[in-house]
């Protein structure tokens, strides 16, 4: 006879296992927050001053906007990208192979889809958080954003968590931590460059604008100049979800194949 | 009645491309025993381990963990019992406490008694001191002792222990050997895989011996040894030449033998005929150890 089980149902997401995992991340940050904080912010503001001033003195204007505030809205986006993908991508892969972080949280009540849940989560949060730094700076060179602004960190949350869930998808791929390389020059750079963030994508040849289109960061950029300078409902409402069905594809590829790397 | 079982496991193997890694296992633990998983690398100690969590499932056969049936209610099983991995994998960034709390929370301590479980878990694994120590500056053996008292913080009915002590120097492994009889003393029921014979005889209550994925005996250490190498063995050193003699002279009276690093062992040495001993000549008597069992029982050595 095997011992008398006390069984609760248990829901598909069970709060205190992805409390588990948030707490976990936030004992990390709490360490590691100076070092995570300034790469994240200081690239994209890099980025902000040298195109909107190196640009800036040539092109004054673009698509009705001073050149300074069309890139301090496009960096944004930037700020997004980086922290979320480039988090998924390397800290997922190092917890997962190098320290054999994950294997310890699997023995404990959490399964593979809550910690990529929680992972993907505070990922997106602090992409939310992050992306508002080029807009304080850009503020500062300037940039008057309408009361809508504060939907920006939503609007980065949104598409932080897509980019999260890819980076995690990306590391539980890649056979060695060196192949990011052929990520970051094959799919981030292209990502970043043409969503519109430092250029418009109605410049591009027709095919390009059209590859654009399917390019999740040329909708979030959109949605934070939109936020700023003034919002167009039935515009955006598209924008928003095609971050969200982003999303949720990069939730079906990622749990699957951490699930896949992680339980054998 | 039969006492009520902390672990079933039914007819499970587990295959890796071509290796089985575990191939057609069947095993009980009963509530408050230490079972001694005993086998040399690849026996498939660690994959058993690993099924036991669901973090590898098997291709056949059916386990329970608590009474709750493996894969599928694997998580309900996961919160009453504690894991420490062979591997190390604290975070070694974060400090002893931190690491600590942080696994009191993944494994659900009420918040009411986290602090509590965590200031237990530093008194327990003897760090109590180092607590605000980032656990990358800590030895092997406090990196060791922290690994089992973060499986540990949650006050677990069962406990799996993959090789707690391998690669530790004697001193530690009897400091970790008092921590674990401590937690059988106190009626958890422990699962712990080992190669090191020694550990499998000082902590087990029934010793589980593995190899090629196949359970070949299981019972009590005491009864192990009664049935399949005596009471004590005979050791005889020499050169070369002398060692054949003596195996031949021993097989030959339907004694088993094996080599034992450069003298050959004569098992079975309670019962050597007197004329038998005058033939093999002085030899050193010593205790039959499970070594014995298992090399009498798979041809091969254990460590």
């Amino acid at each position: 006879m095997s011992v008398q089980s006390t069984t609760r149902r248990l829901r598909y997401v069970e709060p205190s296992a992805l409390a588990g995992v948030l707490v976990h991340d936030w004992t990390l940050f709490k360490r590691f927050w100076p070092s995570t904080t300034f790469s994240s912010v200081v690239e994209p503001t890099i980025y902000l001053l040298a195109f909107g001033f190196g640009f800036g003195s040539l092109i004054s204007v673009i698509n009705g906007y001073r050149y300074v505030d069309f890139v301090g809205t496009g960096v944004v986006a930037t700020a997004v990208l980086f922290t979320a993908a480039f988090s998924g991508m390397f800290q997922t892969f190092i917890r997962r192979t190098y320290q054999h972080t994950y294997d310890a949280m699997l023995a404990a009540p959490v399964d593979t889809h809550e910690l990529v849940l929680g992972e993907a989560l505070w990922m997106a949060a602090r992409a939310g958080v992050y992306g508002c730094a080029p807009l304080l700076v850009a503020v500062g060179f300037g940039l008057r954003p309408g009361p809508a602004v504060v939907l920006v960190p939503v609007i980065g949350f949104v598409t932080g968590f897509g980019f999260a869930l890819a980076g995690i998808w990306a590391s539980a791929i890649v056979p060695s931590i060196d192949s990011f390389n052929y990520i970051i020059s094959g799919v981030v750079t292209p990502l970043f460059l043409v969503a519109g963030t430092f250029f418009p994508i109605d410049g591009l040849p027709g095919w390009a604008q059209g590859v654009a289109q399917l390019n999740p960061l040329y909708h979030c950029v959109e949605l934070v100049r939109h936020a700023v300078f003034g919002l167009r409902p039935g515009a955006d409402l598209l924008h928003l979800v095609v971050l969200m069905v982003f999303a949720a594809l990069m939730w079906i590829v990622a749990v699957r194949k951490m699930r896949q790397r992680l339980i054998d | 009645m039969p006492a009520e079982l902390a672990i079933t496991i039914r007819g499970v193997a587990k295959h890796y491309g071509e290796i089985r890694a575990v191939d057609g296992l069947d095993l009980d633990v009963p509530m408050g025993t230490c079972l001694g998983l005993l086998g040399p690398n690849g026996a498939g100690k660690s994959t058993t381990m690993r099924m036991l969590t669901a973090q590898s499932i098997p291709d056949r056969g059916e386990i329970t963990v608590l009474g709750h049936p493996i894969p599928a209610e694997s998580k309900q099983a996961r919160i009453q019992m504690g894991v420490v991995p062979q591997m190390d994998n604290l975070d070694i960034e974060l400090t002893v406490r931190q690491n600590l709390s942080v696994f009191a929370r993944l494994y659900q301590v009420p918040r009411a008694q986290r602090r509590a479980a965590v200031d237990r878990a530093l008194a327990r694994s003897q760090l109590t001191e180092r607590a605000d120590t980032k656990t990358e500056k800590l030895s092997g053996g406090m990196r060791r002792r922290l690994l089992i008292a973060r499986g540990l913080v949650h006050e677990p009915r069962l406990v799996l222990l993959d090789e707690p002590t391998v690669g530790l120097d004697p001193q530690v492994r009897q400091e970790l050997w008092a921590l674990i009889d401590g937690l059988r003393s106190a009626g958890t029921t422990i699962l712990m895989s080992t190669h090191y014979i020694e550990e499998a005889e000082r902590l087990a209550d029934d010793v589980a011996v593995m190899s090629h994925g196949k359970l070949i005996a299981h019972g009590p250490p005491a009864t192990l040894l009664e049935a399949h190498a005596g009471r004590s063995a005979a050791e005889f050193y020499g050169p070369p030449p002398r060692l054949v003699e003596v195996e031949k002279l021993a097989k030959d009276a339907g004694f088993a033998t094996r080599r034992t690093g450069p003298s050959v062992s004569v098992l079975r040495a309670e019962d050597i005929p007197d004329s038998l001993a005058d033939a093999l000549g002085a030899g050193a008597m010593r205790a039959a150890n499970l070594e014995d069992v298992f090399v009498v029982l798979t041809g091969e050595e254990v460590a």
